[in-house]
């Protein structure tokens, strides 16, 4: 296209949700392996909140390894909100990429309007403590956090029960886009033959009403500004947002 | 009468197994089947063109109205006959001229 100045930006795709056993150092480099191949630029890996330094060291230097980029990631499941915001107290400059499992709606709430979440997941299978609605929607927007949808379930899941999956994410997709909640799709499997192209999540995606740009930007520009922010505010220059420390000493 | 528009899609196969062109190709049906019933299927006019066995590749034919619902079904497809499997979609064209050239 002639005339036209802005180049296209090639996308990144990521997947934030694997789950790895730290214990099988083989299987972690063949799914690690095998997201670079299918095309991931970016991987996160769930994490107990008690990994030490080295573990997560040693993941970082597989990833770049095989050519991903690694994003460490805690999930909590806390009681109620006020163990929510001690865990998140104790852990927000420890990881990369937090999410909170939902289990119950003081805590949904808690964790949609705290800045400190970058993800909010609910139960899978446990329809009626799917608490994402309106209401969680709109402090959601106002706290930065994003809906997680785990695709596993859509491929290991059959009849009503995939029936019944669909229809709350399908409805939890439109209350999200209705309020300008982004959308992050991931794989949560642990097994490399679970693992999907991100094209194909994005197909995924338009089964619960994800369009193709939607799908497309669940698994690459939703995902990778959510990092960006976080890295961005754990590193050392970081005063707000958009307010860094470019210069320290006498001469400044 | 309008003309209808269609779609070649190259699949890779990821698998320990060797399923046949037949197991493959009901695993397909079966997939889209399982998500959008025996009417969703039968607009799809899936149909097996080329399947290598050796190479583990596999070309479709699907109607371009119903090419996301066919997208949809293969990344769902987790066995073919009882053994794990994916299917991967590796191009996407509209004549099996140009899909060859993409995928060379």
């Amino acid at each position: 296209m002639q005339g036209c100045g802005v180049a296209a930006v090639k996308r990144i795709f990521a997947d934030l949700h694997l789950h790895l056993n730290a214990k099988n150092s083989d299987g972690t480099v063949r799914v690690l392996s095998k997201a670079a191949e299918l095309g991931y630029g970016l991987v996160g890996v769930s994490l107990a909140a008690e990994t030490r330094d080295e573990e997560v060291e040693r993941l970082r230097s597989v990833c770049s390894e095989v050519g991903v980029d690694f994003v460490s990631r805690v999930d909590l499941r806390p009681r109620n909100p006020d163990n929510l915001m001690r865990q998140l107290r104790r852990l927000r400059r420890k990881f990369e990429i937090i999410c909170v499992a939902c289990e119950s709606k003081a805590v949904a709430r808690q964790a949609a309007k705290d800045r400190r979440v970058d993800l909010l997941s609910f139960p899978l299978l446990d329809f009626r403590r799917r608490f994402f609605d309106r209401a969680e929607a709109e402090l959601a927007r106002g706290g930065l956090a994003a809906l997680e949808v785990d695709v596993k379930p859509l491929l290991v899941l059959e009849g009503p029960a995939r029936v019944r999956l669909l229809s709350f994410l399908r409805r939890e997709a439109a209350v999200a886009k209705g309020f300008g909640v982004p959308v992050v799709v991931s794989s949560g499997v642990s097994q490399k033959l679970l693992l999907r192209k991100p094209r194909e999540m994005a197909a995924l995606g338009f089964l619960f009403g994800l369009d193709e740009v939607s799908g497309l930007d669940a698994v690459s520009r939703s995902p990778v500004a959510l990092v960006e922010r976080n890295r961005e505010k754990l590193s050392p220059g970081f005063v707000a947002p958009g307010i860094r420390v470019v210069k320290e000493g006498r001469d400044c | 009468m309008k003309r209808v528009k269609r779609r070649y899609l190259a699949l890779q196969l990821d698998s320990e197994a060797l399923p046949s062109g037949k197991e493959f190709i009901d695993a397909v049906w079966g997939a889209v089947t399982k998500l959008y019933g025996e009417h969703g299927a039968s607009l799809t006019s899936l149909a097996l063109i080329d399947y290598d066995l050796d190479k583990k590749n596999a070309v479709l034919r699907t109607n371009l109205s119903t090419l996301n619902m066919v997208r949809a079904s293969l990344a769902t497809i987790t066995s073919i006959s009882d053994n794990e499997a994916a299917v991967h979609l590796k191009a996407i064209s509209g004549t099996i001229k140009a899909l060859h050239q993409k995928t060379r």
